[in-house]
């Protein structure tokens, strides 16, 4: 049992897409849906706490070992990111099965690919697999995103559908001329290679720029994320929470080849350039949330401000700053995800007003202080843990050379989202309505809803409760991902 | 042999990007097409050019690399439905929109 526990969260999610594709009676599909959530994130957290015992755990897909098969590579960052999806997953599989699933079909096997694709892009020890994972779950989201119908949804699917595609074949070429150079797909391996010297370090450079240009691109570094506003504000509120997730799978993977292939052979691939492009994504998001209409917007433009935010920690190989960024990770997907539920809590409130920025009916009073505890977490006020997080990477980043530019950037984009999330929040929940219309009671929220944002909304204090443990497992996390020699040595065996 | 594959590559390559950079989903759909046939040769000429030779080996006897041709048969599958499903939504958005434009403009 314990031998085959790192394939089980990408297994769990698959078998109950089967489950879910053979019966299409939905009181049927939420059920399987559901428990496989549930039994995902019990897995997941059973492997988490395995995997803090330093060990890098590898599971050889049919037994074939290392360099010629697939592994699956659990270390520390890959059980705590597919916890963190999975507990995601249970909130907004919580939240959507209380109606949202009912506007088209097949929504829960869609969901539980998309599940499948996420935990396998953060497990996985192959770059071609990695592919494959990303390509699962992009056509989940495809699908996820258009759920619901509309011709906003369309267009903004076209958009992200193409772009994605296009990020596709920019892969598959970065994956073709690795394996051109390298000869090998298996990313431990490839780091083993990359310091030997058969191979034309030139072009094993130009692999890698395509392959973080890719990752770039699903992360939402600037001059690739116009897509992102757009296509997560036109999302349904429990798929666009679920995406919150997904840009990070792009950091995630830049910061695991930046640790294991990149900073031993090819140091000097991402300095010079990210820093600016990842403070001017910060900058970009942070003039977005002043210009946004909505709610969803509003917080779509936060994603990316989160994203911007952590780009800028995969050039420093120091172990802090990974620290204070897998914690900003942690708190800025829950705290994100939590602002989209809210928003579709709060746009169920008020009939055809929406989520748009302006006076409508007035909606219960238990949403309006869980959206400012959000907002104040989103905007990096204490006692929250987005003040933590913020906190963290602006005092592990100010030793760096860009500093002072970083500080700037961060701290002003802080002022800017405080003011729109200030100003707006107050036109959405406390300005009355100028003409009151007859009084029709506000439509019943249902405890799914209720429970799944109050237990997304609750990660902001809780993770500010517990900073101290979760700031030392994430210094444990960042150590492990800065010792790549135990990553290679657990991949290949001792034989190499 | 080299030279004919590279400059296919070339060719197929240029088409799709002039393609995707059309300001209509059908055009921008051909041109993805284009792409992923330029990338599946791409991936093809990773495991270097073999004539006549088989995908296994045998004492003695040159072959060819046969990675390179599992992972073209996944890109080929994994582009053909993507593609199918891009066709699906631009269909969809030219039945409700009336026009197949990529940019909606201001007026919707």
């Amino acid at each position: 049992m314990h031998a085959h526990l790192p394939i089980l969260p990408i297994l769990i999610p698959f078998a109950a897409a089967l489950l879910q594709m053979a019966c299409s009676r939905l009181p049927w599909q939420r059920a399987v849906g559901f428990a496989a959530t549930v039994l995902m994130l019990l897995v997941c957290g059973w492997l988490t706490q395995l995997s803090d015992d330093g060990q890098v755990r590898v599971y050889a897909l049919g037994d074939w070992p290392a360099p010629f098969g697939i592994v699956l590579v659990v270390d520390r960052l890959a059980a705590m990111m597919s916890l963190l999806c999975a507990v995601l997953g249970l909130a907004t599989l919580l939240y959507a099965s209380a109606g949202f699933d009912e506007r088209g079909q097949h929504f829960h096997p869609l969901f539980q690919l998309q599940l499948v694709g996420l935990c396998g892009a953060f497990l996985t020890g192959d770059l071609f697999n990695l592919f494959v994972f990303f390509e699962v779950m992009l056509l989940a989201s495809y699908t996820l995103l258009a759920h619901g119908g509309g011709l906003a949804r369309t267009r903004a699917g076209i958009a992200y559908v193409v772009l994605n595609l296009i990020g596709s074949a920019l892969f598959l070429i970065a994956l073709g001329l690795l394996y051109g150079t390298l000869g090998t797909l298996n990313l431990a391996d490839m780091a083993s290679r990359l310091l030997g010297q058969q191979h034309d370090p030139a072009l094993a450079r130009v692999a890698f720029a395509l392959l973080i240009a890719v990752f770039a691109l699903k992360a939402g570094l600037l001059p690739l994320s116009f897509w992102l506003q757009p296509t997560y504000s036109a999302a349904g509120a429990p798929v666009a929470a679920l995406f919150a997730i997904m840009t990070k799978v792009g950091i995630v993977a830049i910061l695991r080849v930046q640790a294991v292939a990149l900073a031993p052979a090819i140091p000097d691939l991402l300095s010079g350039w990210l820093t600016p492009l990842a403070l001017a994504t910060v900058g970009f998001a942070a003039l977005g949330t002043l210009v946004a209409d909505r709610l969803r917007a509003l917080a779509a433009w936060l994603v990316l401000l989160s994203a911007g935010s952590l780009l800028l920690t995969p050039v420093h190989a120091s172990p802090q700053v990974v620290t204070a960024a897998i914690y900003y990770l942690l708190q800025s997907t829950l705290t994100g995800a939590a602002l989209f539920l809210v928003a579709g809590l709060i746009a169920s409130q008020r009939a055809d007003c929406g989520d748009y920025f302006r006076a409508g009916p007035p909606v219960a009073s238990w949403i309006r202080i869980a959206f400012l505890v959000v907002a104040a977490s989103a905007a990096g006020l204490p006692p929250f843990a987005g003040f933590v997080g913020k906190l963290m990477l602006l005092t592990t980043l100010r030793q760096t050379p860009a500093g002072t530019a970083i500080w700037i950037v961060l701290l002003g984009a802080g002022f800017l989202v405080m003011a729109a999330l200030a100003r707006q929040g107050c036109i959405l929940l406390w300005k009355p309505q100028a003409l009151r219309v007859a009084a029709t009671p506000a439509p019943a929220i249902g405890w799914q809803r209720a429970l799944a944002t109050l237990l997304l909304v609750a990660a902001a204090p809780l993770l500010a409760i517990f900073a101290g443990p979760l700031s030392a497992y994430a210094q444990r996390t960042a150590s492990q991902l800065h010792a790549p020699g135990a990553y290679v040595a657990g991949v290949l065996g001792a034989q190499r | 042999m080299e030279a004919l594959l590279a400059s296919a590559i070339g060719v197929l390559t240029a088409c799709g990007v002039f393609l995707i950079l059309r300001a209509r989903t059908f055009p921008v759909l051909l041109g993805l097409t284009l792409l992923s046939y330029a990338v599946n040769l791409f991936l093809f000429a990773s495991g270097r050019l073999h004539l006549d030779a088989p995908p296994l080996i045998r004492a003695g006897a040159t072959y060819t690399d046969p990675l390179p041709q599992a992972l073209v048969l996944t890109a080929i599958v994994i582009g053909f439905g993507m593609t199918g499903y891009l066709a699906m939504l631009a269909l969809r958005a030219l039945a409700e929109a009336g026009d197949d434009r990529v940019d909606p403009g201001k007026d919707s």
